[in-house]
């Protein structure tokens, strides 16, 4: 595996509401490699969002920690950016505006440089001074991606992010994100509950227990870009996977 | 064309009815359209329409721009705060619900007749309604534009400039335009009372000095197409375009 990009060790997240504490994660300990694809795989609701968000430092783990480059994360930061579904566009920014939003810290004309640059990467050309209410949910979902590889981040951490797309976008969606990963080689957490997704993209998937989460397998995905999803290594990945969840989860 | 002609063609058939309906009742209910045209140019003529108009603006002005000044930036901070709002919240539903008139006497106590107290009234009708918007609008942040925020290295002010002023701006518009009818209507009803100027002192006074009704129902038409205006032009400033997104539209 290449340099280690991403350590959690020993991660444990407890939710107190009312007087009530729900364990969330339980033990969680992984390792991600620099330029990897990680999928993390699972139900709604066991903790997957939870574990993504105290990677990228919004959430602090009950015990345990994160560490990535071999620093402890303590919040959020721009060299690793968080995809929310497309709702996490500003509204009230045009598409330029808000590739542009990271950007405060260039000049002006580096700054317009790389919007179109990123403009361009993600096919939104023509749509410049659209503001986001006048996207597609596609669009706004490609808008944020630019937006996010605009600030040069060297991991990105992507929640559910086609879930609201409806299939056939949500193929397209997937093939440019494969595109702009071989492209840019970041580092990339994909948090999924849909197991085609996750044997698409992923170099591994973490296959994660019903709550209190914790990582039941994780499986290699042997299969070179782009894949065939009718080989029958395909197949096998994916029923294997599949078996896994539902050991975990009893269905 | 005949659509935008519909409330136009409804109003001339109530006036012609209101004309004829005069008309014939035997016993004096209300002054004839006629007699409210005669009363506009007569305050035309005495050039008194102007001035009260002026007058009533000029109150509503002070006031409503005083209270957005203090409540919004007030409200701003007690939303994003959930300490302050636990603090301040039960106080202000307390408050809230005294109607600005009931501060009449107080206000001339404080400031006593004129503009001063008028303005007072407004600021007071104003206040409470802009504050009560400005927290709801914080608190209705979606925590994804936060999230952002933070998450491309935003620092405290400029996550305030950047993510969490525009993002309440639509709500405070909205409120911005409720907050201006209520000032308009607190205007006339201080004039009553605390002054001798502004279209509410007309209405008294019209009364007063020589039952002139056709005076008093002139004030209330130039009441009710000042406010019209007065709404439709916060109504365009909700259709500045980026101003004009909300949340609703995913």
């Amino acid at each position: 595996m290449a340099k280690v990009k991403l350590q959690v060790e020993h991660l444990h997240t407890v939710f107190t509401r009312d007087g009530k504490s729900t364990p969330v994660l339980e033990d969680i300990s992984l390792e991600v490699g620099e330029g990897e694809f990680v999928c993390l795989l699972g139900p709604s609701g066991c903790g997957k969002s939870t574990l993504l968000s105290t990677m990228a430092g919004f959430l602090s783990p009950t015990s345990g920690e994160v560490k990535i480059d071999g620093e402890v994360v303590s919040g959020p930061d721009p060299r690793r950016i968080f995809v929310f579904q497309e709702r996490g566009v500003f509204p009230w920014l045009t598409v330029e505006g808000n590739i542009a939003f990271g950007l405060f810290h260039l000049t002006r004309p580096e700054r317009e440089q790389r919007v179109a640059h990123y403009i361009k990467m993600v096919g939104l050309e023509g749509f410049e001074k659209a503001y986001p209410p006048a996207l597609s949910g596609g669009m706004k979902q490609r808008l944020e991606v630019a937006r996010a590889l605009a600030v040069n981040p060297d991991m990105l951490f992507l929640d559910e992010p086609f879930g609201a797309l409806d299939s056939i976008t949500r193929l397209i969606m997937r093939g440019e994100l494969l595109r702009i990963w071989e492209a840019e080689r970041k580092t990339i957490i994909f948090v999924t509950h849909d197991i085609d997704e996750a044997v698409q993209l992923a170099d591994r998937v973490v296959v994660m227990s019903a709550r209190p989460a914790t990582i039941q397998q994780i499986v290699d995905i042997d299969i070179p870009h782009p894949r065939d999803i009718s080989s029958s290594r395909y197949l096998e990945l994916r029923d294997g996977i599949f078996r896994q969840i539902g050991l975990a989860h009893r269905i | 064309m005949i659509v935008r002609l519909r409330p136009i063609v409804l109003i001339a058939v109530l006036l012609v009815a209101w004309q004829v309906a005069v008309t014939w009742h035997p016993i004096h209910l209300l002054p004839t359209p006629w007699a409210v045209v005669g009363g506009i140019g007569d305050l035309l003529q005495h050039g008194l329409l102007l001035k009260y108009v002026v007058a009533s603006l000029f109150r509503v002005t002070w006031g409503f721009v005083l209270g957005v000044v203090l409540a919004v930036p007030l409200g701003l901070v007690i939303g994003w705060n959930r300490r302050a709002e636990m603090a301040f919240n039960p106080l202000i539903q307390i408050l809230r619900p005294i109607s600005p008139l009931a501060w009449i006497p107080i206000a001339i106590l404080w400031f006593g007749v004129g503009d001063l107290s008028a303005i007072f009234l407004i600021f007071l009708g104003c206040f409470f309604p802009l504050l009560l918007t400005a927290m709801n609008a914080v608190r209705g942040i979606p925590a994804v534009y936060l999230n952002a925020g933070r998450n491309f290295g935003l620092r405290p002010a400029a996550l305030v400039s950047r993510v969490l002023f525009p993002a309440v701006i639509p709500q405070l518009i909205v409120g911005m335009r409720i907050t201006l009818g209520v000032a308009w209507l607190v205007v006339v009803a201080a004039e009553m009372i605390a002054v001798n100027s502004g279209l509410g002192f007309l209405i008294v006074d019209a009364r007063n000095a020589g039952n002139r009704y056709d005076l008093v129902v002139a004030g209330m038409v130039i009441i009710g197409v000042i406010g019209l205006l007065l709404d439709l032009g916060m109504r365009s400033l909700e259709q500045v375009k980026s101003l004009r997104w909300s949340y609703s539209e995913d």
